[in-house]
């Protein structure tokens, strides 16, 4: 290294001499880990030429003052919505699973829904559990919301003699870790009649009170829907496996999402753990998590369409729904609807209720927004329109004859 | 005279709202209107009636007996009718309902008691100091607890049950129920003391309850329903008219009835009947009572319809306005402009005008306007003198006198000229890039003419789409305009930083033509390629000098560079076979720059296509500026217009076609997949097909049969492209990213492949078959979708049946797609367009709001951004040492 210019070439320095505070740490790291890759073909010139241009560069890459950076993010998110589809996909390498994507995603996320039309979760797991395979299968286990339904074979109301017998599934109690007491025990928990083995797999509940055919449906209903393990909300729950930064692990991918529960699962890592359900981020994690939980939703949107659109667009979008402190649509219910300009807000969506409302509490509009600036032919406050100058008009008409105008602030 | 526009003297600083009151609207009319007439038999306006000339004037000569001016400078004027017994407001039943429910039946007080009534208030003002957003959940709160006190806190009397059947009538519930006509509503209003009003959230200073119940109404003046004189000579009246003396009838046929003392059910109906009207006329789509009807059976438009909607006052009329001065006609394609220029048709430039302000140094020009005149291009359309008064010179006979009395401080509004600022749109205006500022070119003809490196950005293309010019009037919208519209500034689109501005189609093609290792040229087309373009320097010496004189094309493009540009890059073609990792590329795949030099490499779509960032192109418009690429675009763009010119580029019938071994091969592959689908049914017909993990057995068969199918037919097109010549036109446009991809090429040559609907082979139609041609619970490929034929070959028309299927589902789509996005992207716009960034980079909302205390975290414009980074150091060294290493 530094054969050719003899002296040894100190780039750190030369760059933290030059750029100091004018660049921002993490490029000023880069390109000092660049630089030392390519010593061997720079001197002290060079260097400096190539700081300085960094430098240059950067400084001309920052954003103009008045800029009106959220119509542009607005257009850069719309309008690649013209080129997406509107067809579902089935989640990448597991083929049982469908996911949204594509522009009703989007329209989803930017609505604030409640939930999403296909949640979804991907749990991580801890050091004890992700280089495992069954280990993996035993936490998966115990997240999978598991019914009677799903290991019985055969539930069959006996009217007759009053009691219903459910049949199980030996393969699907297998797969789904039950045991036939395991059943038992729940359905004994629910106490409506005395339960017997009848067989290995034969499961008898005769019913305490006697009843008519709605009666022993009913009840038989019950028992269908009891919840025998996992986590209500997940339907399934699949292993993968993926590298990350620990190498090669598994992870489970679920059907449906509960991330307050998921979350206190032993074997789950908390910390990696995500689902694509925003609201419950936000209930869960809190509003800086759900701000974060848009931004990576959009991006995987946008990214899965081959479309390319900046962050900064999306981390606009993400903060107006969230800068208050909740997750607010994008929309009339939220956003817009909150607007302080009540013909900003007449001018969006059911013109004639803003108005009725607005003249009720006899309502001011300040006119400060950019929609109420050309509803009355102002000139909008964004961009060459936020310069003012202060001048006094009438002052200096006044004075036009005897010399300069005053300006006034 | 100042320089200052009168306009900029008087800023509105604020609107507020508010709702009329009887008095208001009696001091603000000019006059009374009794009478449902409009006009007499010789068709004079009757005094009293709703045309009544103190209205307003709008025939043209008369003046208006109110402010005597003519019917261009009245404003109108409004009148009022009052009405025989008071209606309510329907924009307001539901703040009624609120209040009744609020208040005491008895003495009117809100049902709080006085401590409650102080707290709250107290509260109220508190909140609307601090927290101005949380005050409708308060209000909301005394709403829901007025509604349910059961006895009045002040007077003690019991309270009753108030119940709303919509649209307008109330109930009282006690031991019967009884009807509470206006009248008594109105009383009660009244009584509401105004703190107590206001814990309704209703300001009594500017709407005081009994408002709400209307006694008066104003009518409106007639510049506001103008009538309209049908051909015929038929007058046709507004909407509003018609309501307006609808009411009117309603009120006086109520206000005899009550005179004669006729029997409460006569009166009654009658109310009911003016309530009707009176509601119509507010708003004719309130849910429960049928709309009113023109006698034409059309429901009528009336107030509540002419704010509301898409073309309603607000979407329509204000928020986006109709202007002069605009253009719009079908667009082709002109690759001899420059892309920030557009060619306007003479005949149009005849028809828009730019104000020119006369001056002793353009008197005499200004003076040639004027005398060519209205017809003769370039000429003047109107002259404005310093007064203000204008002269058409259409009905000016002697213009040469008028020529010569110009004097500095006239307005000559003068035909469109070469190199007049216009803006230039396509709808739909997806992006700031939908309107950009040319640069006029007058053509012959009589369409637009752009340059087609410009159609990216518009999404434009001349299957018969047009576009739409503004000529912009004032020196501040022109200057703006130049500055910040022009299209060299939006070569960087803000949306990935990276050129959205391009080569496409033929220029790829032309730049691989060109630069590729074998194109020799001779002197003669050296210069006819830089012919077309403006360079003026010196041949460089050519790469072969015996037996003639040659040069490359990669020497002509370097003529273009800049002297101390230097790039490694990869190319387009750069794949497959032609695959290089450096610049050790013996394909001539890897595209090397030193020096302004172009070395090796061929340009193609990753270096000149439009939409590509971290390209040759983007760095050079980042590193050389907008008016260097714009120079680029203009010159060797066009020199690869030029060279695919001479060289002749097509694509035929020849170029999908393959020898009879690879169709022999392709045959086999399809007929092994077809086979192994057989398999994959008989195992599911015998119930040996294992399900996949969440699956029923059909869904299995299914995905496996797809992905067998999908596999032979990639199979069949790799055996189709490798029998393809690699000079085969078709595959040049694939491989250089020009147009097409090779999955085109393998349906036109080998084979279409599996059709799909939703996502499924295609399965509906008869019971168990997609056509009669099958039998029922066929699932062979040939039955469900699977097309066999290739484009060249031609399909058999069961074939193109399902390709048409499939085919069909892709235009829904875009349908379907179309309206959502246009949606989602209304709201976008509306919900961030208030966003702009402040003097110290925060991301601020009007009233102060920070969005962002640093705009996009690191307070880089994305547009100015290297494809998202702040700065490509790889690249910035790459600049500085490339060509040494």
């Amino acid at each position: 290294m530094g054969k050719k210019t003899g002296s040894k070439l100190d780039v750190e320095k030369i760059v933290r001499d030059r750029a100091g505070g004018r660049l921002p740490e993490r490029i000023v790291q880069e390109l000092v880990e660049k630089l030392e890759e390519y010593k061997s073909k720079l001197d002290r010139k060079k260097v400096e030429e190539i700081v300085d241009l960094t430098v240059r560069e950067y400084e001309s890459r920052l954003v103009d003052p008045g800029e009106p950076v959220g119509i542009v993010a607005a257009q850069s998110i719309g309008e690649p919505g013209t080129q997406m589809t509107l067809r579902t996909f089935h989640y990448a390498g597991v083929r049982e699973l469908n996911v949204t994507l594509g522009l009703p995603r989007l329209i989803e996320i930017v609505d604030a829904r409640k939930t999403p039309s296909t949640p979804m979760m991907e749990v991580y797991l801890d050091e004890k559990h992700r280089h495992d395979k069954e280990k993996a299968m035993e936490v998966a286990k115990k997240i999978e919301h598991t019914r009677i339904e799903n290991v019985a074979s055969e539930i069959i109301a006996d009217l007759y003699t009053n009691s219903i017998r459910v049949v199980l599934d030996p393969e699907m109690l297998e797969d789904k870790g039950v045991t036939t007491q395991d059943v038992v025990n729940v359905i004994k928990k629910m106490n409506i009649g005395n339960v017997s083995v009848e067989d290995e797999y034969i499961i008898v509940v005769e019913l305490k009170e006697e009843g008519d055919l709605s009666y022993i449906t009913r009840k038989k209903e019950r028992i269908t829907n009891a919840k025998l393990k996992g986590i209500s909300g997940i339907k399934r729950a699949i292993i993968q496996t993926r590298q990350t930064e620990n190498g090669e692990e598994y992870v489970i991918i679920t059907d449906g999402s509960n991330l307050a529960q998921v979350l206190k699962v032993k074997g789950v890592d908390p910390t990696r753990t995500t689902t694509n359900n925003i609201s419950e981020i936000e209930n869960v994690l809190g509003i800086e998590a759900a701000r974060q939980a848009i931004v990576n939703e959009i991006m995987n949107v946008l990214q899965n369409q081959g479309l390319d659109v900046d962050i900064r667009h999306v981390y606009l979008v993400a903060d107006i729904m969230t800068h208050t402190g909740r997750v607010r649509q994008i929309g009339r219910h939220g956003v817009t609807g909150e607007k302080e300009s009540v013909l900003a807000r007449a001018a969006f969506e059911m013109t004639t209720k803003h108005l009725f409302d607005a003249s009720v509490e006899g309502r001011e509009d300040l006119l400060k927004g950019v929609t109420e600036n050309v509803i009355v032919g102002q000139i909008v406050p964004v961009g060459t329109g936020m310069v003012d100058v202060y001048v006094d008009a009438r002052g200096m008409m006044r004075n036009q004859s005897s010399g300069s105008g005053e300006g006034e602030a | 005279m100042s320089y200052l526009p009168q306009s900029t003297l008087k800023v509105l600083e604020k609107i507020k709202f508010g709702v009329l009151s009887p008095d208001e609207i009696r001091k603000m009319s000019r006059v009374q209107i009794i009478t449902a007439e409009t006009y007499d038999e010789d068709g004079m306006p009757i005094q009293g009636g709703v045309m009544d000339p103190r209205l307003g004037v709008i025939e043209p000569g008369r003046r208006c007996p109110v402010c005597g001016n003519t019917m261009h400078g009245c404003p109108g004027h409004f009148g009022h009718i009052e009405l025989a017994k008071p209606v309510i407001h329907i924009g307001y039943v539901k703040q009624i309902y609120d209040l009744l429910r609020g208040t005491c039946w008895k003495c009117s007080r809100i049902l709080l008691s006085e401590d409650q009534i102080k707290e709250y208030l107290s509260l109220m003002e508190r909140l609307e100091r601090l927290f101005p957003n949380l005050k409708p959940r308060l209000i909301e709160h005394i709403r829901q607890k007025t509604a349910k006190v059961q006895e009045c806190p002040h007077c003690g009397a019991k309270q009753k049950k108030i119940k709303l059947d919509k649209p307008t009538n109330f109930y009282e519930k006690d031991k019967g129920v009884r009807k509470l006509s206006p009248d008594e509503i109105r009383a009660r209003l009244t009584h509401i003391p105004d703190d107590d009003v206001r814990l309704f959230g209703i300001d009594p200073k500017e709407a005081r309850p009994e408002w709400f119940v209307l006694t008066v109404i104003p009518v409106p003046p007639a510049q506001v329903r103008p009538s309209i004189m049908l051909e015929t000579g038929v007058r046709s009246e507004d909407d509003l008219t018609h309501k307006l003396v609808d009411i009117i009838r309603a009120n006086n046929r109520l206000k005899e009835s009550m005179d004669a003392a006729a029997p409460p059910i006569v009166i009654d109906d009658l109310w009911e009947l003016l309530q009707y009207h009176v509601t119509t006329y507010i708003n004719n789509e309130v849910p429960g009572i049928p709309p009113a009807r023109h006698r034409t059976g059309r429901a009528l438009k009336t107030l509540a319809q002419r704010l509301k909607g898409k073309e309603g006052r607000f979407r329509g009329n204000l928020s986006g306005k109709r202007v002069d001065f605009s253009a719009r006609t079908v667009i082709s394609p002109d690759p001899n402009i420059s892309i920030n220029e557009v060619g306007v048709p003479e005949e149009m430039a005849k028809l828009l005008t730019v104000p020119m302000r006369v001056t002793p140094w353009n008197i005499e020009e200004a003076r040639k306007y004027v005398m060519n005149g209205p017809y003769k291009w370039p000429g003047a359309n109107y002259i404005i003198r310093p007064d203000g008064r204008r002269t058409d010179l259409r009905f000016f006979k002697d213009r040469k006198a008028l020529a010569s009395s110009l004097t500095p401080g006239y307005i000559v509004e003068r035909h469109l000229i070469d190199g007049d600022i216009v803006l230039f749109n396509r709808q739909p205006s997806l992006h700031r890039m939908s309107i950009m500022a040319h640069k006029v070119r007058v053509l012959p003809g009589k369409t637009f003419r752009l340059n087609l490196l410009v159609c990216p950005p518009y999404n434009a293309d001349f299957d018969g789409d047009e576009m739409n010019l503004h000529v912009v009037q004032t020196e501040e919208a022109r200057a703006e305009a130049l500055e910040l519209m022009l299209v060299q500034e939006h070569i960087l689109s803000p949306r990935y930083g990276g050129p959205i501005i391009g080569g496409l189609q033929d220029y790829i093609s032309g730049a691989y033509l060109l630069t590729t290792k074998s194109t020799l040229l001779t002197e003669e087309e050296v210069m006819d390629l830089l012919s077309v373009t403006d360079y003026k320097g010196e041949l460089p010496e050519p790469a072969i000098t015996k037996p003639v004189k040659m040069w490359t094309g990669k020497q002509l493009v370097s003529l273009f560079l800049p002297p101390n540009f230097n790039l490694r890059a990869k190319t387009s073609v750069n794949a497959g076979r032609l695959k290089c990792e450096d610049e050790d590329c013996f394909n001539d795949t890897y595209l090397v720059i030193k020096k302004g030099k172009l070395l090796a490499g061929v340009l193609d779509k990753k270096s000149i296509g439009a939409q590509q960032p971290e390209s040759f192109y983007h760095w050079i418009v980042k590193e050389y500026g907008v008016d260097y690429a714009r120079f680029l675009t203009d010159n060797m763009f066009r020199m690869f217009i030029r060279y695919i010119e001479k060289h002749g580029f097509t694509m035929s019938l020849d170029d999908v076609e393959i020898p009879p071994e690879a169709e022999e091969r392709i045959r086999e592959i399809l007929k092994e997949a077809e086979e192994d689908v057989a398999q994959l049914i008989e195992a599911y017909r015998k119930g040996e097909l294992e399900p996949l993990p969440g699956m029923t057995p059909e869904e299995t068969l299914e995905t496996k049969i797809m992905e067998r199918l999908s596999r032979a037919r990639d199979q069949a097109g790799e055996v189709a492209a490798e029998y393809l010549d690699i000079f085969n036109n078709a595959l040049i446009m694939a491989r250089t990213g020009a147009r097409g991809n090779i999955l085109n090429l393998t349906q036109m040559s080998a084979a279409l492949g599996q059709q799909s609907v939703r996502g499924e082979r295609i399965n509906r139609g008869y019971r168990g078959r997609p056509l009669p041609h099958f039998k029922p619970g066929d699932l062979m490929p040939a039955a469900r979708g699977f097309v066999y034929s290739s484009f060249r070959t031609g399909l058999s028309p069961v074939e193109l049946f399902f390709h048409a299927a499939g085919g069909r589902e892709g235009l829904v789509d875009t349908a379907v797609r179309t309206s959502q996005s246009g949606y989602m992207q209304r709201r976008l716009i509306n919900a961030l367009m208030d966003i702009r960034v402040e003097y110290d980079g925060k991301a601020t909302l009007p009233d102060g709001t920070v969005v962002q205390f640093s705009y996009g975290e690191d307070q880089v414009d994305p547009a100015r951004s290297d494809h998202g980074k702040p700065v490509n150091v790889d690249r910035i060294i790459e600049r500085v040492i490339g060509h040494e290493l």
